[in-house]
């Protein structure tokens, strides 16, 4: 068995998986659209000051539901004894980490995605920032799941990792907040974005190839 | 006895060396020492049970032996090499079933054993086969978590048949299996051994081998 099918075959399963326990891709979901609902009815409705933060705002929303999701990665696969069996399987771990987040990516992070210019609008973002928030969101979201997985992957032993894996992933966050929301931002005054999205694709690449093999370490060490 | 495994040529089994061994291992477990500089070893056609009280280590040596957990001294060994250097070939001729099933209790037990079988390489014999043979024939498509305990046992305990497996790492297989469960896992066991095939497992039920040779280890005594 080639190691491409195994991935697409664990893909398949973990997507196949979420379809089945639907309620777990519609919570990210709604946690997003409430915290962006809700916002204009905490800071008063005035279309300035909304403008301005809506970046801000849309980009922190995303970052919190991600983070909302992150121990479902492995959590139930560690409970079932499934991980044991992943981590003994003839194929190398790190890549079926990967495949592990890359289905984690696309129940939470794609919905975000698609929801995100909605929302956007709602808090008065220019039209001319849509383009960059998707673009800025669809750099920025996978490599959220990529970090969240090595911080889920140390923690997934413990019984009350909740604290623990915020307090270890959410410092990682951060440039990945102040660059995507500072895109949007520039888009929305006018200015060139290219830096920013250029820092968060080599945030992608960076995280894409080196946070599979460190997950998959960690993984090897939390279930010993 | 299950029909699929007279298929097995004599031939295809003699390329096929099994050898694990365990150097002078040992492991403590919170300050506590599990045990020392313990050796053991098994080959093809021979099944080395683990015995002992709670709380002996019976577990954790079995981890071990399949490359989980490592020990805190010593090695253990696939044909006498390391299984840190050779693991994706010792993974391929080694199949775990421990305590959890590692069975996903929303899939079918067909769609489990699909992936397991993806996984862990080249299988022998098809998911359908190993079902049926498992007693499973009817139930492939029901999401697990509507089967009993015993059949979902016996859907984890398939696992051992889809693969290629020469070596079998058993912890506690018999739990929430009935009388007729454990003859049908005894029977594969011994089809297994004579097919040259290894096994290391801990049970707390009397096990009735009637082929291979049965080596025994008690964790309690010192």
């Amino acid at each position: 068995m080639s190691v491409w099918q195994a991935f697409i075959e664990l893909l398949k399963r973990d997507l196949r998986l979420a379809m089945r326990r639907r309620a777990e891709i519609a919570n990210p979901l709604l946690f997003f659209v409430m915290v962006i609902v809700l916002f204009p009815l905490g800071v008063g409705a005035e279309p300035n000051l909304l403008e301005r933060m809506s970046a801000g705002v849309v980009w922190v929303a995303a970052l919190l539901a991600a983070l909302l999701t992150l121990d479902s990665i492995f959590r139930s696969d560690f409970e079932d004894g499934t991980l044991e069996q992943l981590l003994l399987s003839a194929q190398p771990l790190s890549v079926m980490v990967l495949a592990k987040v890359v289905a984690h990516w696309l129940v939470t992070g794609l919905p975000l995605l698609l929801v995100a210019p909605l929302l956007a609008m709602l808090l008065g973002m220019k039209s001319a920032a849509m383009g960059t928030l998707m673009l800025s969101l669809l750099l920025g979201t996978p490599v959220l799941s990529l970090i969240g997985a090595i911080g889920v992957a140390l923690t997934v032993g413990l019984r009350r990792a909740g604290v623990i894996l915020s307090l270890l992933v959410l410092p990682l966050y951060v440039p990945v907040l102040i660059f995507g929301a500072a895109a949007v931002d520039a888009a929305a005054s006018g200015l060139p974005v290219a830096g920013q999205l250029y820092i968060l694709a080599a945030f992608l690449a960076m995280a894409l190839s080196l946070a599979p093999v460190a997950a998959a370490s960690a993984l090897r060490i939390s279930l010993s | 006895m299950p029909f699929f495994y007279s298929s097995i040529s004599v031939t295809d089994l003699a390329n096929s060396t099994v050898h694990l061994q365990a150097d002078s291992v040992e492991c403590s477990r919170d300050d506590r020492l599990l045990f020392e500089n313990l050796s053991v070893e098994v080959s093809g056609g021979e099944a080395l049970i683990l015995e002992g009280r709670n709380g002996t280590g019976k577990t954790t040596l079995l981890r071990i032996l399949c490359g989980l957990r490592r020990p805190d001294e010593g090695e253990v060994r696939w044909s006498g090499v390391p299984i840190e250097e050779c693991a994706v070939d010792f993974h391929r001729h080694m199949v775990y079933v421990g305590h959890l099933d590692g069975i996903k209790r929303e899939l079918s037990a067909l769609e489990n054993l699909r992936v397991l079988q993806t996984l862990s390489g080249r299988g022998r014999y098809s998911v359908e086969e190993a079902l049926e043979a498992v007693k499973l024939g009817g139930f492939e498509d029901i999401p697990v978590h509507f089967l009993s305990a015993g059949q979902k046992r016996r859907a984890a305990l398939a696992r051992l048949l889809v693969t290629d497996a020469r070596l079998w790492v058993l912890d506690e297989p018999f739990t929430s299996l009935d009388v007729h469960g454990i003859e049908l896992v005894e029977s594969l066991m011994d089809t297994h051994l004579s097919a040259a095939g290894a096994l290391v497992m801990t049970s707390h039920h009397q096990v009735h081998l009637s082929a291979g040779v049965i080596k025994r280890l008690n964790l309690s005594e010192g």
